[in-house]
This record gives C-alpha cells, structure tokens and sequence, in this order.
C-alpha cells in the first residue's frame, strides 16, 4: 500500500521496471529526476543563483576597484561559499520516504554519481553566469581567457565531485550547515590553491604548457575522489 | 612480560635518542648550528602522526567491513593522538623556524598544508560529536577518514613539492639526508623514529583500553 502511495508520487519515471535496469539506465533515470525535482522547485536554484549575484555586488561595492591578484582570489572565494551552498542541499532536499523507497529500488552506485554529474551539471551553470556578471561589475584584463575559462570549467568539477560525497556525510548528522563548511574546506583547500595558480597563470597568459602540472594534478585529484566516492558511498547509504 | 617487550625497547630507544640527540656531536653547517638537532625531534613527530593516521585508516577500513565496535575505538584513539603529535610537530616546527629562519610561521606551503591537515582531522572529531546514534557515528565517521587520507598525503607530499618552500626537502631544497645527515646523525635519527612511533601506538592503545574499560561499565 505504501509503496503504491510513494510510486504515485514518483511517477514521473517508470520505476516499477527499474530495479531490473542497468546502472547506465539507472543513471539516466536518476538524473532526470534530479532535473525534474530541480525544475519543481525552482526557488531552490533561482536562489543559488541570485546568491551568486548578490555576492559579487556586495564585493563590488564593497572593493570598487580590485588588484589583479585579488580579482582572482576574490572569484575563487565567492565560487567556494556558492558552491558549498549549492551543493549542501542535495542530499537534505529529499525526504525521508522518498530516500527509503529509493534505496530500495536502485544501486547507491548509480545514486551517487547521478548526483555527481548533476552537481557538476549545476557548478558549470552557476560558475559560466558567476564569471559573465563578475568581469561584468569588476573590469580586468585577461592574458589567456580560453584556459581562465578551461580553469573554471576545471574548478566547478572539483567544487561538485569533492562536495558531493561531503554533502552526503553532512547529512547524516543534523546540523549540516556548520558541519558541511568545516568538512570540506580543508578537503577543498588543496584544490583550491592549484585552482588559483592555474587561473594566475590564465590571467597572466603565461605559454600553457605551464600549467600542464596543475592541469594534470587536478584531473588526477578528481578521478581519485570519484572512485573513492563509489567505494565509500554505499556505507553512507546504508541506513 | 613477553608481550610488553616493545614498551621496554620504546623507553630505552626514547631515552637514548633524547641523551644522545642532546650531547653527541654533530656537523656544523652554517645558519643551522646547533638547531640541526631538531631534527631527532621534529622529524619523528610527523613520522609517528602519519603511521597512527594509517594505522587509523586502516581499521576504519576494517570497520566497514566487519562493523566490529572495537575497530571504531582503535581508530578513533589513534587519531586522537595522532592530532598530538601533529600539535607537537607543529611546536618543535614553529621554535626551529623561529631561529633559523627568523619567525615562527612563515608564509610556507609546507607549513599551511600541515596546518590544514591538522584542521581536517579536528573537523572528524567535530564530526563525531555531531553524530549521535554509535553506529551510525562509527560507519560515517569511518567514511571520512578514509576520505581524507589520501587528502592528507596530497597536502603533505605533492602540493609543497609542487611551489618553493623554504623547508627541506621541498621545493629545490635538498632533503634531511643529501648534505647534513653524516652517519653519525643516523645513529641517533631512526632509533629515535622509531620510539617515537613505539610511544604513539603505545599512548593510543592506552586510550583505547581505558575507553573499552568505560563502555563495558556503562
């Protein structure tokens, strides 16, 4: 009877076939309701996003003019808090019933890396608008603007994978929003630093094979955290 | 007495290191002088903080796998001391830089990363204590151990490795053992990592007996 009430609810996807599916399909399935969930409530991203907004005017009225080397570290701050508040919420967004009935139905595989590629979805949305309004306010000069943009590109990756897992565990204790931030700063910190010396070198168009190192560290760091993300997630799942 | 052998060799090997690492000679180098002997008590701290870390990380592993109670205790107690000696390497660091190279912190990649390393494992105590259910607490807080183990040796052994650093062994800097480690200073060195590894298992096993002892008279 319950499960009827809840399949009512979820109908928008064909769950009855799916725990027979394959994790491609599942994936497929779980990432349309994460985009359809997103799409109901939009109040939720409208509000990440004048979030965003908002910030970098704070930081504009607040700064007017700002040094080189600051714009930089200032964009990498406000793109941190964005994205730990982006991020925070996609594990809390969901109810208690509808996380029984899916653990029930699909693989915790699929579960997180739907969400994963649906964070990194939303972080290469937020950080593309974030960049657009922030050199619209603050005017700065860019050396390498295409590998500045392939940092950013870069950066909303690393923000979404290593946020996700976090995301997950923060959950799990009650009072997320303190604990999220002090989880995943110092996870993100090591991150963070090849993230401003890539974009350093973008803006100061230094030759880019420069920045093969930091390119490839990062790469390096985020595959890393997927796969353990995979190993680990299950353990959080299980309730 | 056949199993406490390693804690009469822990003693033995501390007190020597520390007599030894205070009176033997050593090289004269410029700049360092007589600071070099930091070196028999700095080094070892780190070493032992990165051995409890694993040893940590590896029952978190075997927590998950068998959901054993004792293995969440053991690796909880090796972190908590394991953030000790963090502290410690954190001190002896801060008063050989202060004479050495002029301050007390530096604004070194060596230095941040070990300072950040240590925030992240005060954030799983933190984590702990937000937990309320000792299942649940044990499984998530397991999580992210392991999670941030592999963190933790970025931070210490690629990112500083990867800009200059003022510390040894960093950044261009030749290591602890290419220009001043004659082999005399070896002698007093690894007997000295080594009771300082011995003294950490033994103080975290310690706290790990007295936790067992307050679970089972509760």
């Amino acid at each position: 009877m319950k499960i009827q009430v809840l399949i009512k609810v979820e109908d928008y996807v064909k769950w009855i076939i799916f725990a027979g599916m394959s994790l491609t399909k599942q994936l497929k399935a779980l990432l349309l309701k994460e985009v359809v969930l997103e799409w109901r409530s939009r109040f939720a991203l409208n509000g990440i996003l004048l979030y965003v907004v908002s910030t970098i005017f704070v930081c504009y009225l607040s700064f007017r003019v700002v040094a080189p080397l600051t714009w930089n570290a200032l964009f990498w701050i406000i793109m941190l808090f964005a994205s730990v508040n982006a991020v925070a919420k996609s594990f809390v967004q969901e109810s208690r019933g509808r996380q029984l009935y899916l653990y029930s139905i699909a693989s915790p595989k699929a579960i997180i890396l739907s969400k994963i590629i649906y964070n990194i979805l939303l972080m290469l949305l937020l950080s593309i608008m974030a960049i657009f309004f922030y050199s619209l306010v603050f005017k700065n000069p860019l050396g390498d603007p295409l590998l500045y943009l392939c940092s950013i590109l870069l950066g909303s990756i690393s923000f979404a994978v290593v946020f996700t897992l976090i995301a997950g565990i923060a959950a799990k204790a009650n009072n997320s929003g303190t604990l999220m931030a002090i989880l995943s700063f110092p996870v993100i910190i090591p991150l963070l630093m090849l993230l401003i010396k890539l974009s350093k070198n973008a803006m100061d168009g230094l030759d880019r094979t420069v920045s093969y190192d930091e390119i490839g560290v990062l790469s390096l760091i985020n595959v890393m955290v997927i796969a353990v993300s995979l190993l680990l997630f299950p353990y959080i799942w299980r309730d | 007495m056949r199993r406490n052998w390693w804690k009469i060799l822990a003693s033995l090997l501390l007190i020597y290191s520390i007599i030894a690492g205070l009176l033997l000679e050593v090289p004269r180098l410029p700049i360092l002088h007589e600071t070099i002997r930091n070196l028999y008590f700095h080094v070892p701290m780190w070493f032992t903080m990165i051995i409890l870390y694993l040893i940590s990380v590896i029952y978190s592993i075997k927590y998950l796998a068998s959901g054993d109670e004792k293995h969440d205790l053991l690796a909880v107690e090796m972190v908590n001391t394991g953030i000790i000696f963090g502290f410690l390497g954190l001190a002896t660091g801060m008063i050989w830089a202060n004479y050495t190279w002029g301050a007390p912190w530096p604004n070194d990649p060596k230095l941040n990363s070990a300072a950040i390393s240590t925030l992240m494992y005060l954030a799983y105590v933190v984590l702990r204590g937000a937990l309320d259910e000792e299942q649940k607490r044990a499984r998530i807080s397991a999580v992210y151990n392991i999670f941030s183990f592999p963190v933790m040796i970025v931070l210490l052994f690629i990112l500083p490795r990867m800009t200059d650093s003022l510390h040894p062994g960093n950044g261009g800097n030749p290591g602890f053992n290419s220009y001043d480690l004659d082999s005399g200073m070896r002698l007093v060195f690894y007997p000295a990592v080594l009771a300082w590894i011995l003294v950490g298992v033994w103080i975290a096993n310690l706290k790990y007996r007295l936790r067992l002892i307050e679970n089972n008279s509760k």
